[in-house]
């Protein structure tokens, strides 16, 4: 069974993802070098600045996207780490999944990228925490099942 | 802002076994996969509701003015409950929405956008087409005379394309389908004749199958796909027959199979084969919005905008739903916050997407508070681009349909109306979901609409000279949903979607968030039907005795 889920994953991160739900069908753009880490700063630009916004400031709408300014929450690297790997109600999980079978568009960043991340919204945005994560217990942590 | 260093993907050998993999056994395995998850699931519309028996003056708050909370408070009301719908925009639809030319929308951050298009012309930032099979929301449109025209998912004379084959440069459909069935027609004919297949295959079968290939792949008389009058009936001429003197035709030369796979392009061929995507289609004329607008003006007065709701309560005798009016004035600084409004009534349909109820005060049991917690929202963005004509007609010869990259931009949707038409025109410019979502979200609706043109103008260099203005909606920017739709997964689901569902004292929710039809309107209808008639034989039981 494992062999099959393999497959299937891979396929699924590499196939052309079939037009489920009013979505676009998404043709995968071509591989161009084999996965690095990005820096934190990176990072938060693409991934997390689209709903946290360019000074992390947040936003409230209907609902609201929590500020990460000066925010004491932040002062646990591993409070912040988990809610990266294993997302927070609307937010998504960013780690890693233990069965990757069913990525439809899904991001999932390494346990190397989820470090950085980390790293970055810890020590910038009027946070002042000295301490840091590393991969390797990054790697020890629960990582999303799906 | 390259993307290269997120890029996870795995190494070229890797990438062309799967490949190969993928040509025989991806659809099937990624339909399967889907359609455990309820992607690619049939509706379970049977027919219209026929709620009787209502007890007298009993009351039922619906929160969210969607296609939910609409089909809830239509029908609700219809069966002779006192109904009141609140809603967090100034407009009825929700997700169901249109944008028109005049139209202003400011999303979260505060940045503001106003729409420039000319009359007539718009995008649907939501939902955009009605498959056959969507019976409920069909029967709505029927019901609210909307009127319905046909939405073109596949033309064959549209573009795939693919930034690592043919030079950049984008190829129609109807070639690369031709010629990737045609040579792999070829390839399963040249096997059984080599008696590769006769494992697999009878020897009555074998001569069928081979009459069979040779049809299906358009292949000559040698079970060959080569430039010739056969395959070009169907990947097109060189130059086409016509009429009169010097009109004989010259045909064109197939695509090899192996720059098909290699580029990936091949990638673009299948979508229209989907369940949900498969002709025909339609759409509401005049845009998706006409069904919000249409629910709305039925509904009227029963109906409070701008109501952002922040607690909802519910006890033994009703349920009550604190909100603020948003268009009341800020109180001056200093002097107390302006009255909360409050609702009340017996029970409660609540079609609030699940990223903004869980962070509202409500008091339901643990099983469904946690099923409203363990949903996040996907990332996709739409772009409408008017340029000052309609080029893709007048000069590449594209009527509808759609255009595949693996640009970020994703997806090229041509207007499915309007054809000819000597004005503007507008093209949904980028549909993007995934990564390149997350990405085109980050930057501001300016920058959207600039790397938009940029990506699209690799398609059609037209882009440069006859773009006009552009407007673009991120939806995890989206303040009213925080988002574009409920991603569940198979943990998510066997854990949570049950309790999501089941009736939670006065209080059931709806919505595409709880349906098997993710992201479909088609899911909010049907989980609407599915939930007010659960809550319906609740309310008949207790009968009068629910009354406060």
């Amino acid at each position: 069974m494992k062999k099959i889920h393999l497959a299937v994953a891979l396929l699924a991160a590499l196939g052309s993802v079939g037009a489920f739900a009013d979505t676009p069908g998404v043709m995968k753009s071509p591989a161009t070098s084999p996965a690095t880490s990005a820096s934190g700063a990176d990072l938060y630009a693409h991934i997390c600045q689209g709903c946290h916004m360019v000074q992390a400031q947040g936003a409230t709408g209907a609902g609201k996207y929590p500020s990460l300014v000066s925010n004491p929450a932040l002062k646990s690297a591993d409070y912040v780490a988990v809610t990266v790997l294993l997302g927070k109600r609307a937010m998504p999980a960013f780690g890693k999944p233990v069965d990757p079978s069913f990525n439809f568009g899904e991001v999932h960043i390494s346990d190397a990228d989820v470090a950085e991340v980390v790293n970055f919204v810890r020590s910038h945005f009027g946070n002042q925490n000295a301490d840091k994560i590393t991969a390797s217990k990054i790697e020890t942590m629960p990582h999303p099942i799906n | 802002m390259s993307s290269t260093s997120l890029d996870d993907s795995p190494g070229l050998n890797r990438r062309q076994l799967l490949r190969m993999i993928g040509l025989t056994a991806g659809n099937a395995a990624m339909y399967q996969a889907m359609s455990s998850l309820g992607f690619a699931a049939d509706s379970t519309y049977t027919g219209p509701i026929n709620l009787q028996g209502a007890p007298k003056g009993a009351s039922v708050l619906v929160l969210g003015a969607g296609i939910a909370g609409l089909v809830a408070a239509y029908e609700m009301r219809k069966a002779g409950y006192k109904v009141q719908v609140l809603e967090y925009n100034a407009r009825p639809g929700g997700r169901n929405w249109t944008l028109r030319g005049g139209d202003r929308y400011t999303e979260l951050g505060g940045l503001a956008q106003e729409c420039q298009f000319d009359k007539d012309l718009y995008i649907n930032p939501g939902p955009w087409r009605l498959p056959y099979h969507h019976r409920g929301i069909l029967s709505y449109c029927k019901k609210l005379n909307v009127p319905l025209e046909p939405f073109i998912q596949i033309n064959y004379n549209a573009y795939v394309h693919a930034r690592k084959g043919f030079g950049g440069k984008p190829q129609r459909y109807r070639e690369v389908k031709s010629d990737y069935q045609g040579q792999v027609a070829e390839l399963l004919a040249k096997a059984t004749k080599q008696n590769a297949l006769d494992q697999q295959v009878t020897a009555e079968d074998r001569e069928k199958l081979l009459e069979s290939l040779r049809d299906w792949g358009a292949l000559d008389k040698n079970f060959q796909y080569v430039a010739g009058q056969r395959s070009n009936e169907r990947r097109g001429f060189e130059r086409p027959p016509g009429g009169g003197l010097d009109a004989r035709p010259e045909f064109s030369k197939p695509i090899g199979l192996s720059e098909i796979l290699q580029s990936g392009i091949w990638q673009g061929i299948a979508f229209a084969d989907e369940y949900d995507m498969q002709q025909t289609l339609m759409q509401p004329v005049g845009g998706m919005g006409r069904i919000g607008e249409a629910f709305g003006r039925e509904l009227g007065d029963a109906i409070r905008y701008n109501a952002k709701i922040t607690q909802i309560k519910q006890s033994d005798h009703g349920v009550t739903v604190t909100y603020e009016d948003t268009t009341a004035a800020a109180p001056a600084k200093g002097a107390p916050a302006s009255a909360a409004l409050t609702a009340t009534a017996d029970w409660c349909v609540c079609t609030i997407p699940l990223s903004i109820l869980s962070q509202i005060d409500m008091n339901v049991g643990a099983p469904m508070a946690q099923a409203i917690a363990a949903v996040p929202y996907a990332s996709a963005v739409k772009i409408g681009l008017q340029f000052k004509r309609r080029f893709w007609e007048e000069d590449d010869h594209i009527y509808g349909g759609i255009t595949y990259t693996d640009l970020p931009i994703q997806n090229i949707g041509y207007p499915s109306n309007g054809f000819q038409d000597s004005g503007k025109g507008v093209l949904l410019g980028a549909y993007i979901w995934g990564m390149d979502a997350m990405e085109f979200t980050s930057l501001s609706p300016e920058g959207r609409v600039k790397r938009a043109i940029d990506q699209g103008g690799q398609i059609h260099p037209q882009y440069r000279d006859e773009f006009d203005n552009g407007i673009s909606v991120a939806w995890h920017r989206s303040p009213f949903t925080l988002g574009c739709f409920g991603v569940w997964n198979e943990d998510t689901r066997g854990k949570h979607y049950d309790n999501l569902c089941q009736v939670d004292g006065r209080i059931v929710l709806a919505g595409e968030h709880a349906s098997y039809i993710p992201g479909w309107q088609e899911g909010a209808v049907t989980s609407s039907l599915d939930a007010i008639g659960r809550l319906h034989q609740r309310a008949v039981a207790q009968g009068a005795g629910a009354k406060a």
